[in-house]
């Protein structure tokens, strides 16, 4: 039953082969006996889980089910959700209930699906190894061949991607800023796509980087991901940079195929440092794309190397001041002192980890008196330049092939010496979070040691379904079957 | 550029967050690694382009002026470290 | 002649900009549903949006760019079709974003000028530098506990106009006159009710000294004053503080103040003191705001006509002189009531007895314009009385003090009490006759070329009809009969 797709489970639900309620339980028992040692879930929602499972039986039955109704999943616990605490994986949010609902989830809700639990990320989605959380690093359910080292899950959405890998979730909610949905997929061997930016809404979600956040599907097939992206997607009148537009079926183009597509391969990204696996592993992906009838074609993304240092000016300078309404006020955390600045500065001391603290400075510095023409100013100009690689790149091709990290998931402890080693995780990733364009990680091998590498398909704004067929067709063709050793059976 | 100590107690005081010096001195190389990092940005040509500050390329959509929300203080305050009545509390303000 | 403070070096001008804030007049809050009406129980009129919640987004109001706008067109300035929102970065209590959204660098309105008038009739021009829309801050109280201050957040969202000028401003008089013409605009547009008690409308002022022909010195920002009288004392006494700070050698320090009214001085503002590096940057949460053309000239066309425009027009139109054209214009509801009593009358007449008998009554009753002691259109009706001679000016004053004691409409009035003006020749030289017979001894001084009696006996036959003798008939009979 844990292998399961979603598409599958939904067949079995539709068939009465098996029913929400047994299909819900059967997933909190899994929850309750993995969790407490991958930690892929900040808090567990059982009890709710079974109501929504019982109410999703009533619309199997009754004939209003969607193709999500009744399927346990994971929220990411950056989507705040009414009556539930949200933590963002903070301790400055370890006490907050929403009074309300954030878009997605509420689609989600609304579109049948049984929620688990809320799950765990890097504090405020600030990471790529799910290590800054104050509620605990994640463990990855992978393990390299013949070895029990712990290793990450990626990040931020770890706790989304372990939940899933580990079959503790049919599939799961994330956000990507630079990189947090696609990178954490490819750490797993799950496939994940940060849409368009503006095509799911942000409303609700604790904001990291506004510019950047975008939610996305996170799954153990692309096929998952187009039922998920289908129900999360849509325009929405309370984010003034949500997209206006219809939302296709994305189902509908993973039969597409890629015969007569131009795919552009970036030479700026075979970077010096890269594992050569990787790179091996992006030639087959040429190949398969090649095979069934794709033309291939060299392109230049000329400003990729810069994407990372734009990347760490802009989201922190969003972040400094997206951060600034934790301030123990009104909500949330609260340390108190002698006046209101001295109950600021401890809140915000206690409340925040390195990693966020280490950002908020950060932004605050690049935006600060003199310092923002060198720092915030350029960024965004060369952000601009990012745009026109990618721009310029569709203008002659339909879709680009990368790899979507430069390493398989790492050890736990491994990288952590300084900031800038770990923030290079994200090189691939960040261009197109930048560019705002749709990028998907679809799992396509396995490294020596037995750990599942990604390739990353980037497509033009607003054309996930080029994105979803590209991906398809590497999936179909990689096979990739591989199982991760820590798993609900 | 390069942080000295005496910035980065700046930076922390505009930012709201205390910091020790132990803290400070953690902070300062951390940051100092991070800006050493982007200071590759200064080899990049950038004359005549404008700056991008979104991720979205259309013109704000305005909505209709129409009272929709609000009138809701319970759940405003639900969540309060500190209220008196249905005010927020904080430390008396000085102006 | 130019206004200066004396100091003990000798004359100091003083130069003053105002930045005021005025309150947008809309349903709900700039960028979020809840109402946007002063008042309310202690945050009731919040969205989660307002309180700065996690994952709260703003959407901008539609109606609140059309009200900067029409502003923007009533100051004659530049509408920018591009504009942009920024965040102003800084900590305080009833800021729950923990940031304003503002605009900064690409504001929705451009430079514009502003014509006010002094005391001696001068007309000046003071120029603006641009208007902005931006969010209004939440109440911090801090005499409600002995250790707390509270905070209410029913204010925080609601959209301002931030309207700066330049710094054209030479005296206490034309920063009055100043603030003066900016409440009355904003309120003939309907834009703001420039209610300064309830802090609809606010300015920051920022003055300076210096010695005539001097470039600027270091200005010092008093903020958040509540009132013209204010406004005016605080620029007074802030000049002449900065004048005593350079004349005892020290330096004017940059800063932001706080006018006392009660000490009648300023003082510094500590708790803003660190607060000065704002970290402006685009607001990614908001798309630029963009304006069509067309959408502006419909609401140009549908403007009101504005004061300036008014006055000219009803010296025109009325053959009224300019200052009393500005009296009328002061306010939209008395333009319109003296129109109403003025239109298809003698507007001379018309704007004498609403300078006059009218707003005398109104004082007296404690009435106002809008809910006058006398309607426009009865007051229109009695000088009709007057002007076909129904009843005379005389007559006609204690018909509208009866108007105003009890209501009734003037004809009703004239009619029941019999007042109507007495044009019959016969009736009117029997009373000259019967006054004159009374009055021999009289009558022979003016003989003897006493010639000042004249008076007298028109004002005995005046008495003698009860007033309401026509005074030319009457004139002309008693002159007749006196030979
Ligand atoms: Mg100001
Ligand atoms: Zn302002």
């Amino acid at each position: 039953m844990f292998d399961l797709t979603l598409a599958g489970a939904a067949k079995a639900l539709k068939a009465k082969e098996i029913s929400a309620v047994e299909l819900t339980s059967a997933y909190n028992e899994a929850v309750a006996a993995l969790n407490p040692r991958l930690n892929a879930y900040i808090t567990t929602t059982p009890e709710l889980a079974l109501e929504q499972a019982k109410a999703a039986d009533a619309r199997l039955a009754d004939g209003s089910a969607t193709p999500l109704t009744g399927i346990p999943i994971a929220m990411k616990d950056l989507f705040c959700t009414e009556g539930v605490r949200t933590t963002a994986g903070s301790a400055i949010l370890e006490p907050f209930v929403p009074p309300y609902e954030s878009t997605v989830s509420g689609k989600l809700k609304a579109a049948g699906a049984v929620m688990l639990g809320k799950a765990n990320l890097d504090e405020f989605a600030m990471g790529s190894s799910n290590i800054t959380s104050f509620y605990g690093a994640v463990e990855n359910p992978w393990k390299r061949q013949g070895s029990e080292a712990k290793l990450v899950p990626g990040g931020s959405s770890g706790g989304s991607a372990a939940a899933v890998a580990a079959r503790i979730a049919i599939a799961a909610t994330g956000t990507d800023t630079g990189g947090s949905i696609r990178q954490p997929a490819a750490f797993t061997g799950l496939a994940g796509i940060k849409p368009t930016y503006g095509r799911c809404s942000r409303f609700g979600v604790v904001a990291f980087a506004s510019s950047l956040d975008q939610p996305g599907p996170m799954a153990r097939n692309v096929e998952d991901n187009a039922l998920l992206l289908n129900a999360m997607a849509g325009f929405d009148a309370k984010d003034s940079t949500s997209a206006d537009r219809a939302v296709p079926d994305f189902t509908a183009s993973l039969t597409r195929g890629v015969k007569g597509l131009k795919i552009g391969i970036p030479k700026e990204y075979r970077l010096e440092g890269t594992n050569p696996e990787i790179l091996a592993l992006w030639d087959k992906g040429i190949e398969w794309l090649q095979a069934q009838g794709a033309e291939i074609v060299e392109i230049s993304l000329p400003h990729t190397k810069y994407g990372l240092a734009v990347y760490y000016i802009v989201a922190p300078a969003e972040a400094s001041s997206n951060l600034a309404r934790y301030d123990g006020v009104r909500y949330g955390k609260r340390v108190d002192g002698a006046d209101l600045i001295d109950l600021y500065e401890r809140s915000r001391a206690e409340g925040f980890g390195a990693e966020v603290k280490r950002r908020i400075m950060i932004g605050t510095y690049v935006l600060s008196h003199g310092y923002y023409d060198a720092y915030y100013l350029k960024a965004q100009k060369v952000r601009n330049l990012i745009l026109k690689d990618f721009t310029d790149a569709f203008g002659q091709v339909d879709a680009i092939l990368t790899p979507t990290a430069p390493s398989a998931a790492f050890g736990l402890g491994e990288k952590m010496d300084d900031p800038v080693t770990m923030y290079l995780n994200d090189v691939f990733t960040v261009p197109a979070s930048l560019a705002g364009v749709p990028a998907m990680s679809v799992p396509a091998g396995l490294s020596a040691d037995g750990l599942p590498l990604g390739l990353q398909v980037i497509g033009k704004h607003f054309d996930e379904e080029t994105v979803f067929a590209v991906s398809a067709a590497i999936e179909n063709a990689a096979g990739f079957s591989a199982l991760p050793e820590v798993r609900a059976k | 550029m390069s942080l000295d100590a005496a910035t980065v107690r700046r930076i922390a005081k505009l930012a709201r967050i205390r910091v020790n010096d132990e803290e400070v001195s953690t902070l300062q190389n951390e940051l100092n690694a991070i800006l050493g990092y982007v200071e590759q940005l200064g080899e990049v040509n950038v004359d005549g382009v404008e700056p991008l500050s979104g991720g979205a390329q259309m013109a704000l959509r305005q909505r209709e002026d129409q009272v929709t929300d609000g009138d809701m203080a319970e759940k405003i305050l639900a969540n309060a470290p500190d209220r008196i009545g249905n005010f927020f509390a904080v430390p008396k303000v000085v102006e | 002649m130019a206004y200066t403070l004396e100091g003990s070096t000798g004359a100091w001008e003083v130069v003053v900009g105002l930045e005021v804030h005025a309150q947008v007049i809309s349903q709900s809050k700039l960028f979020s549903g809840a109402s946007a009406t002063y008042g309310g129980a202690p945050n009731a009129h919040v969205s989660f949006i307002d309180a700065g919640f996690p994952g709260m987004l703003p959407v901008i109001n539609k109606e609140c760019v059309a009200q900067a706008v029409r502003t923007g067109l009533g100051l004659k300035a530049q509408i920018n079709l591009f504009s942009r929102f920024d965040r102003k970065n800084y900590f305080y209590a009833d800021l729950p974003q923990g940031y304003q959204i503002s605009q900064f660098a690409h504001p929705i309105v451009g430079t514009g000028t502003v014509e006010i008038e002094l005391q001696d009739g001068t007309i000046k021009h003071i120029g603006i530098t641009r208007l902005h829309l931006e969010q209004d801050a939440g109440k911090s109280m801090h005499d409600q506990h002995p250790s707390k201050s509270v905070v209410d957040l029913n204010r925080a969202g609601v959209g301002l106009m931030e309207i700066v000028s330049e710094p054209d401003i030479r005296s206490p008089e034309e920063a009055g006159a100043y603030l003066r013409k900016i409440r009355q605009i904003v309120r003939y547009l309907g834009t703001c009710d420039g209610n300064m008690e309830e802090g609809s409308m606010r300015a920051d002022v920022n003055v300076s000294v210096r010695k005539p022909g001097e470039a600027f010195r270091t200005r010092c920002e008093i903020k958040n004053v509540n009132s013209v009288r204010f406004v005016m004392h605080a620029v007074e006494a802030e000049a002449l503080r900065q004048i005593e700070v350079w004349e005892s050698g020290g330096e004017v320090v940059q800063e932001t103040r706080l006018y006392d009214p009660a000490k009648g001085e300023t003082r510094s503002m500590r708790s803003k003191e660190d607060a000065h590096d704002y970290r402006y940057f685009p607001e990614p949460d908001l798309l630029p705001l963009v304006l069509e053309q067309g959408w502006v000239d419909g609401l140009k066309a549908a403007l009101p006509e504005l004061p300036d425009e008014k006055r000219a027009r009803f010296c025109a139109e009325y053959g009224i002189p300019f200052y009393d054209a500005g009296v009328l214009v002061a306010d939209q509801a008395t333009a319109d009531f003296y129109e109403t009593v003025a239109k298809g009358r003698d507007g001379k007449l018309a704007a004498n007895w609403i300078s006059g008998d009218f707003f005398a009554a109104m004082n007296r009753t404690g009435k106002s314009i809008e809910n006058p002691p006398v309607s426009a259109a009865d007051l229109g009706a009695l000088l009709d009385l007057i002007t076909d001679k129904t009843i005379n000016g005389r007559i006609a004053k204690d018909v509208f003090e009866e108007m105003v004691e009890t209501g009734k409409a003037p004809g009703a009035i004239v009619e029941e009490k019999g007042l109507r003006q007495v044009t019959d020749t016969g009736a009117i030289d029997a009373a000259v006759t019967k006054v004159l017979d009374e009055n021999q001894d009289k009558v022979a001084e003016y003989k003897s070329g006493k010639d000042k009696l004249f008076g007298f006996f028109v004002g005995q036959v005046m008495k003698a009809m009860q007033g309401k003798g026509n005074p030319a008939l009457v004139n002309e009979a008693v002159k007749k009969q006196l030979g």
